[in-house]
């Protein structure tokens, strides 16, 4: 709304002084005024971009893209990255029976664990994400498939969502809340920590379920409808959606302010990601307050409970260990492109002079016989 | 518009069924609606009433009929139907992404109509309810305008305007005329006398009269009718009426108190509203580019479509794709039949990718050509002290075209020259006068007395100067007192300014033309004695026969017929004997630019005169083919005269004529001049403008070179033609196309000259195979000589030619300017026609597309406004595909990645807004502003005139160049954004960004890019250009804030909420973000750099005065083309 009002006050600039202009023409042996505007000579500023004001530029980008370019590559280096696939397609992997026995209908959660080695300890702050591939979850159905509103704590919307929730709005008569594809396929594989120390003990790491999801949905954009009163009420007349195992107030029975619409879980998944490859935040493993890095060097095992399916559309399932710096989780290309354009732009800045050189004496020569 | 249909059905129902004609093409008029004889039953013809519509709508019919009109036009309905689309089938982008904007079009399109029908409709009630007196059974009654029915009888007084057109019955004067003018109709202000019909009586009441005159037709200067006059129980009288009876609505009566009048033809069917239709719509090179580009945008549009919709089908028919268990499909997605779901599918891909073709783009080329038109309005430099008006835009469609424009066709008379004529010398009887000073007055005449003869020759010359001619004197008061003024100050007016020379020259020496009293004409002769003339005669000028006469009696008794006309017209109807003694000083003045006129006499005897009197009255009231009758009996008339002399008058040049046609030359314009004068005068005046070089080989192809020895002008014809077209073509140097051309070349300039009866041999040769090869040799011939002079033309004969050369090879752009109404046709044949607000009346101005007052002013004209507007419309429209073709790529290519779902990777509200408000003023303000090269620049520069010629900027190789950038840009934008998220946690906090931050960094980048990319384009930066181009910018960021940081109510998700301030709290996505919109603008640095001499060269060319123009063109193409090569 602001924007075509800005709009119309532009044009309306344009227009009132066309047609105030325009009724001065009318009466005619009227003298055009001379004004600059009408007779475009308004003061103008005319650049000219020569190889002389356009060479410095080329050295002053090239010398500051390629010190940032380091700095980004050499940060991104400095980040530490685990990765490990326990989709469990291989004989071999720990997981294979569970992937390969899934069924919906299965009331015993499948257990599997995976052990690793982490070869350099973790300082600081550590991530955990989940990643899966060929995952779309930027497929125009899926992406349209929810109600904000009703996300929203909107009573209204809570009680019949909006029809973009097919055909995941109601099952059994009454209204899925959350409804929609997306909340319907919500990552549910829980995933636990432990490192083995020396001699042999296995201490589980505790994982931070706070602050992953942004600030603005938590406190803003999700709320349960209601307040955060009793949830239980709150979402009576409402069915868990199909795949769900509990309803969506008992979704973290550990901290009760972290259920419904708001459980952190919840928004991470519900904000979509851009490609079928992607990652999203699990878990942050504190940094210790003492000197100790936070997961230090050696042996780990992986704790899954496999309830999420992916082999059926040919997915995969990952979990990420990572390190973050100032610009994010790790990245080279970044860095690679910052050098490589403050190169291009130092080399053409030589070329360039070289060239000016040339042109200018060229130039000279050709002037003097006038 | 109603009645113009009862005249159609009128006329096929006479056609079909064979009625008699002339009752059906003729209407009858009872005056006073009273039948004049009882035999006869009176029935009320229906004729239209009395109002003018010059509206298109009505309060009721707006609304439909605007929407249907404005949905004519192919884009408006494209998007219609993008629209309706998105209404019916489910698809991406909800149907106000696409139905905003053409709102919004519509809508400001509607109000525009809406406030000028508006205006229409005020001013045709104006007009229509203007109240005026009708005479009904004696008694006056004030009627609104729009109720007079034909028939009524007006009374109109002094200085008001006649409602409809009015057959002259009674006038306040005495003698039964009256004077009115008819300014507003065809711009002619001097006063025109028109008559009573003869005998009428005095009593309107008595009157019984029908009249008969033929059905409305748009001709201001044809009418035809008769009047038959109903005496008691008397054969009726019948009295001829001609255009001098007629009044036609929108004239003025002046010096006259008031008048009576039937009327004869009113509401739409007066010659006026005939005369005010609409002209045909003339269409630019540039919008022709646009379609061409619009066609290639439709087929990669389409293509896109069908290789995605392709593709989702191949991707879908592997196993778990289609459909895995996170993403049912809808009960309604199942039960769709397949091939109906690819066609939706293929219909969604359309609407995801229409916004390739923009509809914003139509609004701005608009808006961009309706205010830009405004600047030539402003121009000072246009303004004309001496009629104090400066240039008229009829048009704003053409504004670019200016900038294109190949040949200039104009006329000579009133164009090149000033029309502002001096009577310089005369020959009466073999012996030359001279005028030689202005304040020897009489003397001057008395000295150059030469030979001894004839002093009543001389007198009688001067009184055939006096009275053979139609002027009217100024200052004539209703009463016919006339005090002498002094001679200096006398005011002629009359239609031909030669004829005020004339009177004046005679004045000059001593013979004053006093004025036309009750059809008397008075003269003050040399000894101050004043004599009369009875005007018994008139025989008008007209262009076929080149003459005009008046027959006359002296107080003595005798009658005399005075006739003055060109020398081809007067010399076969003269004894050969005097035409010896007179033509060598004619041909003299000729060759020295003068417009030459002779004039003879003849004493009519009485039979004859009778005769004449008799044959001239039968033919006035002819009903048909009174123009043929009257030729005749002219022709019979004007015969056996004796010749008295020859008069020759200078018509100036236009002030800065040569300059400008250098100019023009210069800018590599073809200069053709079409003239109806003489040979010789229009080549003088072709040497005085520099047409023609001292070193300039004449070829001429006239009547005389024709007669020269060959025994049969078709072979003579051919055989030039063939030696010519072997000298200009043939031998020619090979002619590079545009820019290289030598044009100031040590080698051969060609000038053609051919005249009218040769030009209709060429162009109407007796055997078919011929006339196309003849119009071929002379059309190569034409355009291989720099200039061309066509003399002796028709009007027809010079649209003719426009036609000819606009039709020819590569279809170049014609102009035609002229001042005249001779010239109309032409006007209105070429690409562009400028009219000349000259003497000539108002005909060519109205018929034009643009007026200047001046002739020089045709150079800043074409070569400032015409190539800056050129420029920037070519800018204007690369630029809006290219962005379109940036905008969408990454939508495209994000397909890839999003399982051919279309979904899209923008908001709805970026979709909308990207063209309506982010990118759209900038490029206006450019396309309004912009003057690549400052305007002093151009005018001293004219070959840079030639750098855009043939639609340089608009051809396929700059639109290739535009599209690949588009691509390439659309490319940088998508993967740079890609690589990114190949991890994307982006924020030092660790979280994550989605889908929507993905096409929001995107679109951040592509915002950025494409406005900088103007900036960088941008030469002249006023203050509107860095307050529009930063303002965007500032919008956009600022609008992103507002639109994420609110839950918006009335939408159904809140897609954007956080997002942008999100991606500004990430360092890399601000890297990302300022990487990649100078990666993509590195290209373009460069290009400009390496491009650069042209530039700052052309300011340099304005400061080294010295440097001649061959110079610095061939410099800068020494500069240019190694740097070019040397960076490619």
């Amino acid at each position: 709304m602001m924007a075509s009002s800005y709009n119309a006050k532009e044009e309306d600039g344009h227009h009132s002084g066309a047609s105030s202009h325009g009724g001065a023409g009318a009466v005619k042996s009227k003298k055009p005024d001379n004004t600059a505007f009408k007779q475009q000579r308004l003061p103008a500023w005319q650049p000219i971009l020569t190889a002389g004001t356009v060479l410095p530029a080329f050295f002053v980008i090239g010398l500051i893209f390629i010190p940032i370019g380091i700095g980004l590559f050499v940060s991104s280096n400095n980040i530490k990255e685990f990765e490990i696939d326990y989709t469990g397609v291989g004989e071999s992997s720990p997981c294979h029976s569970c992937a390969k026995n899934f069924s919906w209908n299965s009331t015993t959660p499948c257990l599997c664990s995976v052990d690793f080695t982490l070869e350099q300890p973790f300082e600081s702050n550590v991530f955990m994400y989940y990643g899966l591939s060929n995952f779309y979850q930027n497929h125009r159905r899926y992406v349209k498939s929810r109600d904000d509103s009703q996300l929203n704590g909107d009573r209204s919307a809570l009680t019949s969502p909006s029809k973009e929730c097919e055909p995941y709005r109601t099952s059994e008569g009454l209204p899925i809340a959350p409804c929609g594809a997306i909340a319907n396929s919500l990552f549910n594989d829980t995933l636990e920590l432990y490192h083995i120390d020396a001699n042999g003990t296995s201490n589980s790491i505790p994982l931070v379920k706070k602050g992953i999801a942004w600030w603005t949905d938590k406190h803003v954009k999700f709320r349960n409808p209601g307040g955060n009163g009793n949830l239980t009420v709150a979402f009576q007349g409402t069915n868990k959606p199909v795949n769900w195992r509990r309803p969506v107030y008992e979704l973290d029975p550990s901290d009760s302010e972290n259920n419904g619409f708001i459980n952190e879980d919840f928004i991470v998944w519900m904000r979509t990601a851009a490609l079928p490859t992607f990652r999203k935040l699990y878990r942050i493993i504190q940094k210790k307050p003492s000197s100790t890095p936070t997961l230090p060097s050696g042996k780990y095992v992986l704790n899954i409970t496999y309830n999420y399916p992916v082999l059926s559309f040919d997915g995969r399932k990952r979990m990420i260990l990572s390190t973050i710096s100032w610009m994010g989780g790790k990245n080279p290309f970044l860095g690679i492109a910052y050098i490589t354009v403050g190169s291009i732009c130092f080399f053409l800045g030589v070329v360039l002079l070289i060239i000016h050189h040339k042109y200018d004496t060229r130039n000279n020569s050709a002037d003097i016989p006038n | 518009k109603k009645c113009r249909g009862c005249v159609g059905i009128r006329r096929c129902y006479c056609f079909t069924l064979g009625v008699d004609e002339r009752r059906v093409d003729s209407r009858t008029i009872y005056v006073g609606h009273r039948a004049c004889s009882a035999t006869e039953a009176f029935i009320p013809a229906k004729f239209c009433d009395n109002r003018i519509v010059s509206s298109k709508y009505t309060v009721w019919n707006f609304l439909p009929k605007n929407l249907f009109e404005q949905f004519r036009r192919i884009a408006n309905f494209y998007f219609l139907i993008i629209f309706l689309v998105q209404v019916i089938v489910d698809t991406p982008t909800s149907p106000v992404t696409s139905g905003l904007p053409l709102f919004f079009v519509i809508t400001v399109t509607a109000i525009k109509q809406g406030y000028e029908d508006w205006l229409r409709h005020k001013a045709d009630n104006e007009v229509n309810k203007y109240p005026v007196t009708v005479l009904e059974n004696g008694c006056r009654i004030r009627k609104e305008s729009e109720k007079i029915k034909v028939g009524d009888v007006v009374e109109v007084e002094e200085d008001e305007t006649f409602p409809c057109d009015l057959i002259l019955l009674q006038s306040s004067r005495d003698d039964g005329t009256c004077f009115v003018t008819t300014a507003s109709l065809d711009g002619e202000s001097n006063h025109k006398t028109h008559y009573t019909v003869p005998d009428t009586e005095k009593d309107l009441e008595s009157l019984y009269a029908a009249i008969e005159c033929e059905q409305p037709q748009p001709d201001l200067y044809k009418f035809v009718g008769r009047m038959h006059i109903d005496r008691n129980n008397q054969e009726p009288a019948v009295r001829s009426l001609g255009p001098e009876n007629l009044l036609l609505k929108g004239a003025t009566l002046k010096n006259t108190q008031k008048i009576c009048g039937v009327a004869v033809y009113t509401g739409m069917e007066t010659k006026m509203a005939l005369n005010y239709q609409g002209k045909s719509q003339k269409r630019s090179a540039v919008e022709k580019s646009i379609n061409a580009f619009l066609l290639v945008y439709l087929c990669i549009l389409v293509s896109k479509a069908l290789v995605c919709t392709t593709l989702k089908y191949v991707w879908q028919s592997e196993p778990g794709q289609d459909e895995p268990w996170y993403n049912e499909k809808t009960q309604r997605e199942k039960d769709t039949n397949r091939y109906l779901k690819m066609f939706t599918d293929f219909l969604s891909f359309m609407v995801l990718f229409n916004f390739i073709i923009p509809v914003s783009m139509y609004v701005t080329v608009e808006m961009q050509k309706f205010l830009g038109s405004f600047f030539i309005t402003w121009d000072k430099d246009f303004f004309d002290p001496e009629i104090k008006e400066g240039a008229l835009v009829n048009t704003s469609d053409l504004n670019e075209e200016l900038g294109q424009v190949e040949y200039v066709f104009t006329d000579k008379t009133g164009t090149l020259t000033q029309n502002n004529m001096e009577f310089i010398e005369c020959c009466i009887d073999g012996f030359q006068y001279k005028y030689r000073d202005a304040s020897s007055e009489l003397d001057g005449f008395s000295e150059s007395w030469q030979g001894g003869c004839c002093g009543e020759k001389e007198e009688l010359f001067l009184r055939a100067l006096c009275l053979c001619h139609t002027v009217q004197v100024d200052g004539l008061g209703v009463d016919g007192e006339v005090i002498h003024p002094p001679q200096e100050q006398r005011g002629f007016i009359a239609s031909s300014p030669d004829e005020v020379a004339l009177v004046k020259g005679a004045m000059r020496y001593g013979f004053t033309f006093l004025g036309l009293e009750s059809k008397s004409m008075k003269i003050l002769n040399r000894n101050n004695d004043i004599e009369l003339y009875e005007l018994l005669h008139v025989l008008n000028f007209d262009p076929v026969r080149r003459r005009m006469s008046v027959i006359v009696r002296s107080k003595s008794g005798d009658t005399l017929l005075f006739c003055k006309g060109a020398d081809s017209s007067i010399f076969p109807r003269v004894r050969q004997e005097e035409v010896e003694r007179i033509r060598m000083n004619v041909e003299r003045n000729a060759t020295e630019g003068y417009r030459t006129l002779c004039v003879a006499y003849k004493i009519l005897s009485a039979e004859e005169y009778a005769q004449a009197d008799a044959g001239l009255r039968e033919a006035r009231l002819a009903l048909q083919d009174r123009e043929e009758r009257l030729m005749t009996v002219y022709n019979q008339v004007e015969t056996g005269m004796s010749l008295i002399g020859a008069t020759a008058v200078e018509d100036r040049l236009q002030e800065e004529a040569a300059e400008t046609m250098e100019a023009l030359q210069g800018a590599g314009i073809k200069v053709w001049v079409l003239t109806g004068d003489k040979m010789e005068t229009a080549k003088s005046t072709c040497y005085a403008c520099r047409l023609f070089q001292r070193n300039t080989e004449l070829l001429e192809l006239t009547v005389r070179t024709l007669e020269d020895g060959q025994p049969s002008r078709e072979q003579r014809l051919h055989d030039l033609l063939v030696e010519y077209h072997k000298k200009a073509v043939q031998d020619a140097p090979p002619v590079k196309a545009g820019v290289t051309r030598s044009w100031s070349s040590a080698g051969h300039d060609y000038g053609f000259i051919i005249d009218g009866a040769t030009l209709s041999m060429v162009l109407n040769s007796s055997s078919e195979s011929n006339s196309n090869s003849y119009k071929n040799l002379f059309l190569q011939i034409c355009q291989n000589c720099t200039s061309v002079l066509c003399c002796r033309m028709a009007p027809l004969q010079k649209a003719q030619i426009v036609k000819l050369v606009k039709n020819s090879k590569g279809s170049p752009i014609t102009l035609s300017i002229g001042d005249g109404a001779n010239d109309v046709s032409m006007i209105l044949e070429a690409h562009v026609g400028i009219g000349i607000k000259g003497k000539e009346g108002r005909q060519a101005v109205r018929n034009s597309d643009y007026a200047i007052p001046k002739l020089k002013h045709l150079k800043k004209l074409l070569l400032a406004h015409g190539h800056l507007y050129y420029v920037r419309i070519a800018h204007l429209v690369q630029y809006f595909f290219y962005k379109n073709l940036c905008f969408i790529l990454p939508q495209f290519l994000y397909q890839f990645f999003c399982g051919y779902s279309q979904q899209p990777l923008y908001d709805a509200a970026y979709l909308t807004m990207y063209n309506i408000c982010f990118t759209s003023m900038p490029i206006l303000a450019y396309s309004l502003l912009e003057q690549h090269i400052c305007m002093e620049v151009l005018l001293d520069n004219a070959p840079l005139y030639r750098e855009i010629a043939k639609n340089a900027m608009l051809r396929w190789g700059p639109f290739v160049y535009w599209t690949f950038l588009g691509v390439f840009h659309g490319l940088l934008f998508f993967f740079g954004v890609r690589f990114l998220f190949s991890n994307p946690a982006l924020q030092d906090n660790g979280q994550v960004f989605g889908n929507w931050s993905y096409g929001t960094i995107v679109f951040t980048v592509l915002v950025f890019t494409v406005t900088l990319k103007l900036a960088l384009d941008t030469r002249h930066w006023t203050w509107i250009n860095h307050f529009v181009i930063w303002g965007s910018l500032a919008f956009y960021v600022f609008f992103s804030f507002f639109w994420g940081g609110i839950i918006w109510p009335f939408l159904r998700q809140q897609r954007l909420y956080f997002v942008f301030a999100n991606m500004l709290s990430s360092v890399s996505a601000w890297l990302v973000i300022i990487l990649l919109i100078l990666l993509s603008l590195l290209p373009e640095i460069l290009l400009v750099v390496f491009r650069k001499p042209r530039g700052p060269h052309a300011r340099q060319v304005q400061l080294n005065h010295t440097q001649t123009h061959t110079h610095t063109h061939t410099h800068t193409l020494i500069l240019s083309a190694p740097l070019f090569s040397s960076c490619l």
